[in-house]
Formats: structure tokens, sequence, C-alpha cells
């Protein structure tokens, strides 16, 4: 019996009674629209999400999508027949209603396809531009890379739009892959977002959830892997302005041996009723040993009236794992860090500003994209000139 | 710039209420003066140092602060150090994701009121960062962040001699170091000494910090305020008796 058989045994034993892993199912009828008193819909404000959780008609779509085309890969949208195969190709079996609506009833799905052995020089770039927020619509994305291929999808979100979105990712065994999800989005957008990855043999596999715009911007970032020795590393920055709400929920579902995640969140938050929630969701099953996971969420207060929720869930099922942890922290600026630096000349807002970039600077740096690293750091600076420096403008 | 403290009295809040740290503190640092303050813990030497840079925790309740015909109490911290004072801290903070460069850098801007010459000052951070025996890549760390205890006062004398302030506040800057770094900052503060007009007030717990540094003055700090100043001679009596005289002078 080779490995890969023998954990796919294990884990058709390995039932596990855990909330993080509800019973999933392709039918849409057995998805009844949540209240909002769910465990997992009890952040989210559903009034706001015009129906997408709900049902919401996938009217005929009003945002844009271009990309670029490296050599080496190929994009495409396809539909019919060719679009069906791709649902659930990630393994996904919906556990919400509208991420089995979008596998039954989104007519195309978006391709991105990067062969075997395929070492892609520069990042594929999809922009979606929303035109039309009255538009309620919905989209599917499968990216497959094949094995020991080299690839950096980013998925850039502008406009305004009403969009509920699967992505699927299928990481091929010894595959090196990052996929960034820039949530840049007008004041207006509502984006309710899953974004599942199967990472495979030996992978390694980085997603970055970048969320600054959007009235209203739910991602999930799930997690499974396809034999040992995978690795993923869960990244995300958010910054919230008044009144918005940014939901980022992981799920690193460790259903192989010698698995590792690494998850890194940060966010800061500003004026009145801007609201972020982390959730953190890790899951160790029996068949996991000598696994390594460690989850972080890390949220800056920067005014009053904003509200930072943080929940890292770790479940355990067997202790033959190399490490398991998890750090979680809000808080306003360090009043010590402030001192230093204004004793130094540095003045008050000065001081804000240094600490605030300081704050996501590492993170940046790990998503390791440098084409999109100055444009994340402006983003930054434009965020506080909105608030935090606002007397330096 | 000549540095005037009288009667300063400071109180810092507790769970009892306000307690009175500093209890009439009265000190004159003219330029080019060096005054070493030693004392036991607990007699208020700290918390002099962080009342003179501005640290909100610290209570001013009486007294003034005076540095040339500045009002020091009346500024805010950042004015503080841009009119021309400098703090060496016993514990420097990390600020995770900022760079050493970055943050000297801004600082230089923020005291010059300009940003410095590129080439002269990438030159004078080097120079500055070699002869406290810090590795060049020093620059590209985070400020204070996973430094050993040595390259934090190394980096606080870097700072000093890179932001070339007036008076120089020197917090226990030899607690936790050994014989080699205690001399390579030293010779850090020596160089500065050297300067035209410079004040230094120089904290320590122990005389050892002398041997290489000898200050002019030497005050002796018990309870809140000066209890006796004199030369250098003081410190050896220090050395060779200890606190104990202050503490409990009927034993004396």
């Amino acid at each position: 019996m080779t490995v890969t058989e023998s954990v796919r045994s294990a884990l058709e034993q390995d039932k596990v009674e855990s909330h993080l892993n509800p019973v999933g199912s392709f039918d849409v009828a057995d998805h009844p629209v949540p209240t909002g008193r769910e465990e997992i819909w009890r952040f989210t404000p559903l009034k706001r999400l015009k129906g997408l959780h709900a049902d919401a008609e996938f009217m005929p779509s009003a945002t844009s999508c271009t990309w670029n085309t490296p050599a080496g890969v190929h994009i495409e949208g396809v539909s019919g027949e060719e679009a069906r195969t791709l649902r659930g190709i990630s393994g996904l079996v919906p556990n919400t209603r509208h991420a089995a609506r979008i596998l039954a009833e989104v007519p195309a799905t978006l391709l991105i396809d990067v062969p075997a052995d395929t070492e892609v020089s520069e990042p594929v770039v999809v922009d979606l531009h929303g035109e039309d927020v009255a538009v309620t619509e919905a989209g599917h994305v499968a990216m497959r890379f094949g094995a020991h291929s080299k690839a950096i999808v980013v998925l850039n979100h502008t406009g305004s739009s009403t969009v509920a979105a699967v992505v699927e990712i299928v990481v091929g065994d010894g595959a090196d892959v990052t996929v960034v999800s820039i949530q840049d989005w007008a004041d207006d957008a509502v984006h309710l977002a899953h974004h599942q990855a199967l990472v495979g043999r030996d992978a390694t596999y980085k997603h970055a959830a970048i969320s600054f715009g959007g009235d209203l911007v739910r991602m999930d970032a799930n997690v499974t892997y396809d034999g040992p020795g995978g690795s993923a590393e869960l990244l995300g920055l958010y910054f919230a302005d008044a009144g918005q709400h940014i939901e980022h929920r992981i799920f690193a579902d460790h259903n192989a041996p010698h698995t590792k995640s690494n998850a890194i969140y940060k966010g800061a938050l500003q004026g009145d009723k801007a609201h972020t929630v982390w959730v953190g969701n890790v899951l160790i099953r029996k068949v996991a040993e000598g696994i390594e996971t460690y989850e972080e969420n890390r949220n800056l207060v920067l005014t009053d009236g904003c509200r930072a929720d943080s929940i890292p869930n770790l479940e355990i099922e067997t202790g033959e794992i190399e490490g398991a942890g998890h750090a979680s922290a809000t808080a306003r600026f360090d009043d010590e860090q402030l001192f230093y630096l204004q004793s130094r000349g540095i003045s008050e807002k000065e001081a804000q500003r240094l600490v605030v970039h300081g704050f996501f600077n590492d993170l940046i740096r790990k998503v390791g994209v440098p084409s999109i690293e100055e444009r994340l750091l402006s983003t930054v600076e434009a965020e506080l000139a909105k608030n935090v420096l606002k007397e330096l403008f | 710039m000549k540095l005037v403290i009288t009667d300063l009295h400071v109180t810092v809040e507790t769970e009892d209420g306000p307690k009175e740290i500093l209890k009439g503190v009265t000190l004159t640092i003219n330029e080019g003066e060096t005054h070493a303050i030693m004392g036991p813990n607990g007699s208020g030497k700290s918390t002099l140092a962080y009342s003179i840079a501005g640290h909100p925790k610290y209570t001013i309740t009486g007294g003034s602060v005076t540095l040339g015909d500045q009002d020091v109490l009346a500024m805010s911290v950042d004015e503080r150090a841009r009119a021309g004072l400098f703090l060496a801290m016993q514990y420097p903070v990390e600020v995770p994701g900022v760079s050493v460069s970055n943050f000297l850098r801004t600082a230089k801007t923020a005291i010059d009121g300009e940003a410095p010459k590129l080439r002269t000052w990438v030159k004078d951070v080097n120079a500055a960062l070699q002869q406290l025996n810090l590795d060049p890549t020093f620059g590209t760390r985070n400020v204070n962040e996973g430094f050993s205890g040595g390259e934090k006062k190394r980096h606080e004398i870097a700072q000093l001699e890179l932001l070339d302030p007036q008076v120089a506040v020197l917090d226990e800057t030899d607690s936790g170091l050994d014989i080699d770094a205690l001399k390579v900052v030293s010779e850090g503060v020596n160089r500065f000494r050297a300067r035209e007009g410079k004040g230094v007030l120089l904290i320590t717990h122990y005389t050892r910090i002398l041997r290489y540094i000898e200050p002019d003055f030497v005050h002796v700090f018990v309870d809140g305020k000066v209890a006796e100043s004199g030369g250098k001679e003081l410190a050896d009596a220090l050395e060779a008796n200890g606190y104990d005289k202050y503490l409990n002078p009927a034993s004396a």
C-alpha cells in the first residue's frame, strides 16, 4: 500500500465530530438560508449582504475581467460541461448555501492552468473591476497548478460589485504556488468569497488575503492536503475604516501527516463602527501525525469606536505532532513605543505612522510579490491619511 | 546649553493614589560638564531621567527644568528632543517592522528639521555603527527587536553620536554590559563629551563605568533628592563603603 492510499483509507474512517467540519453537500436544498445565529454567520451583518448568502439572483456579470498571460500559463473562461467538471476540483463540498449555489448555478468558470514542471516568471494578474453595485452576481474560478510548477496569481478586485465567489485552487505535488487576493474595492462593494485549496504532496502554497475597501468583505480561506509533506502559509492584511465590516476566516484542515500550516493575519481599524473579524480554525485529524501549525492574529486599534473580534480555534485529535500554537492580540498604540520614538525628536503623528508601517511591513515582505509591495505600502499610507495622519496633510 | 533643574517634585500614580518620588531635586549641568548621579535602587534616579525626557507616567508637581533659556517642562516629548535633550534608556523599546536605518534617518530629519544629505549620512551611520562594534547589517534589523542587552545599549550610544544633542541623560547605560561592551559604550560617550559644550548626566548604580567615563561631579541620590555632592572622590568612597551610610544613618 502506498502512503497516499493509507492516508485515504485512514480518512475514510476518520469521522470528525467537529463544528469546524460540518458535513457538506452539493445540493442547494441541503443548505437552509442562514439566520445569522449559526456559528459561522454570527459575526456577519447578513442584511448588508444583499441576499448573496440567501437567494439573490445571480445576474449577468457587471464586473469586467481582464488578465495578462505570461508564457506557460493558459487562461480562459469556460462554460457548459467543461465548467461543470471543474466544480469541486479542490475537494470542496460546500457547507454554505452560497457556495453550493455557485457550484450549481454559475454558468462559467475562469480557468487558470499551469502545466506540470512549468515555472511562470511573472505574476498572473487578474483584474476584476466592478461596474455596477446594483447587480448581484457570482463567479467561479479554478486554478490548476501541475506537479512541480511554480507560479504567482494575483486576483485584484476594484470598483463597485455585489459579488459572491468560489475560488478553487489545486496545487500539484511539489509545486510552489502563491495566490494573492486584493480587495481594494470602492466603499459600497459587497464581497462574499470562499477560497479552497488542495495542497499536494510536498507542495508549498501561500495564500494572501488583503482587504482594504468595500462595505462588507468576507473571505474564507481554507486548506486541505492531498498527501503528506504539504505546507500552507495563510497571510492576511486588512485595514477597516468607519462603517466597514471586514471578516476573514481560515480553516487549515490537517488531514495528512507531516503537513504544515502557518497563518498570520494583521489588521488595523480606524473610525466609528469599523469592524473586523478573524476566525482561525485549525483541525488536526487523527491521521495527521507529525504536523506543525501556528496561527496568529494581531489587530491595531487606531481610534475609538472600532471593534475587532479575534477567535483562534484549535482542535487536536492526535498528540503525535511537531507543534501547534496560536496567538491573538488586539491593542491600541503602545505608549512606550511612541515615547521611545518621540524621545528621538519624532512627532507623535510621525511616530504613529512609523509604528503602523512597521506593524504591516514584515507581513508585506512575507507576501513576497515585489510588484505589489510598493502598492500595498502606499495603500497603507493612504489609509493612514484618512485618520491618524489627517492633520499632517 | 546649560541644563538647570530646580526644586523638582514628581509624583507617580499608584493604586493608593499619587506617590511622591522626587522630593525637590536641584542640579545644574553647565556646558562641558559631566555629572554622575549614583544611588541605591528605588532612590528615584530613573524617575529623574524620565521626568526630564517627559514620560507621561510622571507628573511634575513642582519646580522647573530649563535648557538654555527654554522651559523644558512646557514642551512635548519630541520638542524636548528637538531642543537638544537626549535620553539613553535603560530598557530601550522594540519597534517591530521599523528598521534601524529608517528610524535613525527619521529621527535625524526630525531633529534637524530637514533630511540629512544622503551620501554623508550613510557614511556617518556606518561609521557610528562601526565604532560601536555593530555589524554593517545592523541598519536592516528592526529597532531593538531581538537585540542582545549589549546591542541595545550600543545602539543607544550610536544614536547619541548621530543625533548630537546638547545634553545627554544616560540612564544606567552600564547595566548588564560585560567589560568589553562597557569599554565600547564608554568610548562612545567620551567621543560625545569631547565635542564642544556638551553636558552629560550619567545615572548609575555602580562605580564601574566611572573608571572609563570620568565625571566632573558626583551626586549621591537618596530618597528622591541629592543627599551629597562632590568630586569623583565621592565615587571612590561609595566604592569602598556602599550606600549604607545614606540608607541607615544611625549605623554609620
